[in-house]
């Protein structure tokens, strides 16, 4: 994989200037680089990952498993547009396997979660079948650590 | 009550502890701080390697190796060497696995020297080779390597150093705590001296794995005539991430090796058992794993050497292991000075220079063992310490 979109997708702060050194590429080009990946879409955008267990009134989330009827002529595409048209579904996946779509729902409540799987989802006509998984812990997300027991720190100590 | 000062040993007594720990005493007492001190990869141990490790538990392999280390990780050691460094090496007679390079050294160190015969040891090194050498009653001769050469053992310092009670020359290249390295001709320059003053040569290359650059890491006993006057020291801790396994070994004539093997088997008796499992799964099938980690360093080195310099720090490009050794003489201030204030004011710990030997004042010790986020964070505060003392 490109070094540059493994170093920003693991850390987007970094600066051009911190890029060129640690990649050993001119700042210039490494704009350019950036900006035609950004134009061309292969960056989607820079975001924050934060560890919602730590903040006061979190949500609750769930994974959703949705059994579908593909209508004629329109596959799956169509459903999954309407699907994801709800602002609750953050992230919407076409699964090969038992179900047909996983859907990662947030909400303020479980009783919200459960409500709008009850009567936005599973009202769809094409949805034949859901089953909710709520999310009890994350351990990790987008390869950052979020389990505490091991991410204490280093646990090196100095010997000599 | 027991007078334990005339009860010890006169000679462990007189030896200091090493610099680099105080440091650490005071980072540790301290909330929040980001530690560039650690001389170790933070790396974990390839799965692959872990795994047979624990193979060899679960199959319950759990009694002692032989002395001298299983037959066939002394072979796979000397295919090993064969393979990354050109040298060749009889498994069953010039190979010795040990308890981490540390252990070899110090072996190495005890069978070649008698009382009052002199080790010659460049600094700023390892802090290790001093007190090994009282220990055994040699007496350390230190040479100082200079910024301007870029800490490289320059032949005319050598010569310069030189006594008829020269016995033992160490070799601690690539080096901690500078970061410097010996190319082919510094190593053939080096080779005639030690030839014509008929010494004895303790090559730790430890951390022979990782230069960066290009330039591969050329062991002394690939230069012509040095094979038979060299012990080579090295491991699998920082090539494979494998500290705390504790496992090295030493690679040697067969005279000397003869020698080390037995005081290696009345003091030690044998290196751990799974580590040796381990390590056999690592020569065979990590040299990838090498790669990958050493790539990582040299991210990690480029993004710390460039900082210092944009700061404005005279740093000399370290072309191996994974420290650099920045120059904070502009500052005005001592290396402890430097290092205090970083970490009180700023809560970044590094180790100063003169740690590693007197001649390390006026520099200071930057491990890149670390990941580049925690690098960036560190050098950010390094940078606003910079600013704040220069007011």
């Amino acid at each position: 994989m490109d070094e540059l979109l493994k170093l920003l997708s693991s850390n987007s702060k970094f600066t051009t200037e911190e890029l060129s050194m640690i990649l050993d590429e001119p700042v210039d080009y490494l704009e350019k680089q950036i900006a035609e990946y950004e134009a061309t879409g292969v960056i989607k955008g820079y975001h924050a990952i934060v560890d919602w267990d730590k903040v006061p009134h979190a949500d609750v989330k769930a994974m959703i498993e949705i059994k579908v009827t593909p209508e004629k002529d329109k596959g799956f595409d169509d459903i999954a547009a309407k699907i994801m048209s709800f602002e609750e579904v953050e992230s919407l996946y076409l699964m090969a396997g038992s179900y047909d779509f996983a859907a990662y729902v947030t909400g303020r409540t479980m009783q919200e979660v459960a409500m709008f799987v009850s009567r936005r989802l599973s009202t769809i006509e094409s949805v034949i079948a859901t089953s909710t998984h709520f999310l009890l812990k994350k351990y990790k997300e987008s390869g950052i650590n979020f389990y505490e027991d091991d991410s204490e720190g280093d646990k090196r100590s100095l010997v000599l | 009550m027991v007078d334990y000062e005339k009860m010890l040993n006169s000679k462990i007594q007189k030896i200091k502890p090493s610099g680099i720990r105080r440091f650490f005493d005071i980072a540790n007492e301290m909330d929040h701080v980001i530690s560039l001190s650690i001389g170790e990869p933070d790396f974990k141990t390839p799965w692959h390697v872990r795994e047979e490790g624990i193979r060899s538990l679960e199959k319950g392999k759990t009694w002692y190796s032989p002395n001298r280390g299983f037959a066939n990780l002394r072979n796979e050691i000397s295919n090993y060497f064969n393979r990354r460094f050109n040298v060749q090496y009889n498994p069953d007679k010039e190979v010795l696995v040990t308890v981490g390079g540390s252990e070899a050294i110090d072996a190495c160190i005890r069978c070649m020297v008698d009382p009052g015969e002199e080790v010659l040891i460049p600094q700023p090194s390892f802090v290790c080779y001093e007190p090994l050498a009282q220990m055994a009653d040699a007496v350390p001769v230190i040479i100082e390597t200079k910024a301007e050469n870029s800490f490289r053992l320059t032949a005319e310092e050598l010569e310069n150093h030189i006594t008829p009670k020269s016995k033992l020359l160490i070799l601690p290249f690539p080096n901690n705590p500078t970061g410097a390295v010996m190319r082919r001709p510094d190593l053939e320059a080096i080779a005639q001296v030690v030839e014509k003053h008929n010494l004895f040569v303790l090559s730790d290359e430890i951390y022979g794995e990782l230069t960066y650059g290009g330039e591969r890491h050329v062991s002394f006993a690939e230069i012509d005539g040095m094979k038979e006057r060299t012990v080579v020291i090295s491991g699998f801790s920082k090539t494979y991430a494998m500290t705390g396994w504790r496992l090295g070994y030493a690679l040697g004539p067969e005279p000397v090796l003869e020698q080390m093997t037995k005081l290696h088997q009345f003091a030690i008796m044998s290196a751990p058992t799974t580590a040796q499992y381990a390590a056999i799964e690592a020569l065979k099938n990590g040299d990838s794993d090498i790669e990958n980690m050493k790539k990582q360093y040299d991210m990690r080195r480029r993004l710390v050497v460039g900082s210092f310099q944009k700061m404005g720090l005279d740093c000399f490009e370290p072309h191996g292991a994974f420290y650099c050794f920045p120059s904070i003489k502009s500052t005005g201030l001592t290396s402890e000075e430097f290092c205090l204030g970083l970490i009180n004011s700023k809560h970044v710990a590094v180790v100063p220079g003169n740690a590693f030997g007197e001649c390390g004042e006026g520099f200071i010790r930057v491990s890149y063992s670390y990941s580049l986020n925690h690098l960036g964070e560190a050098l950010n505060r390094i940078e606003e310490y910079l600013k704040e003392i220069k007011k």
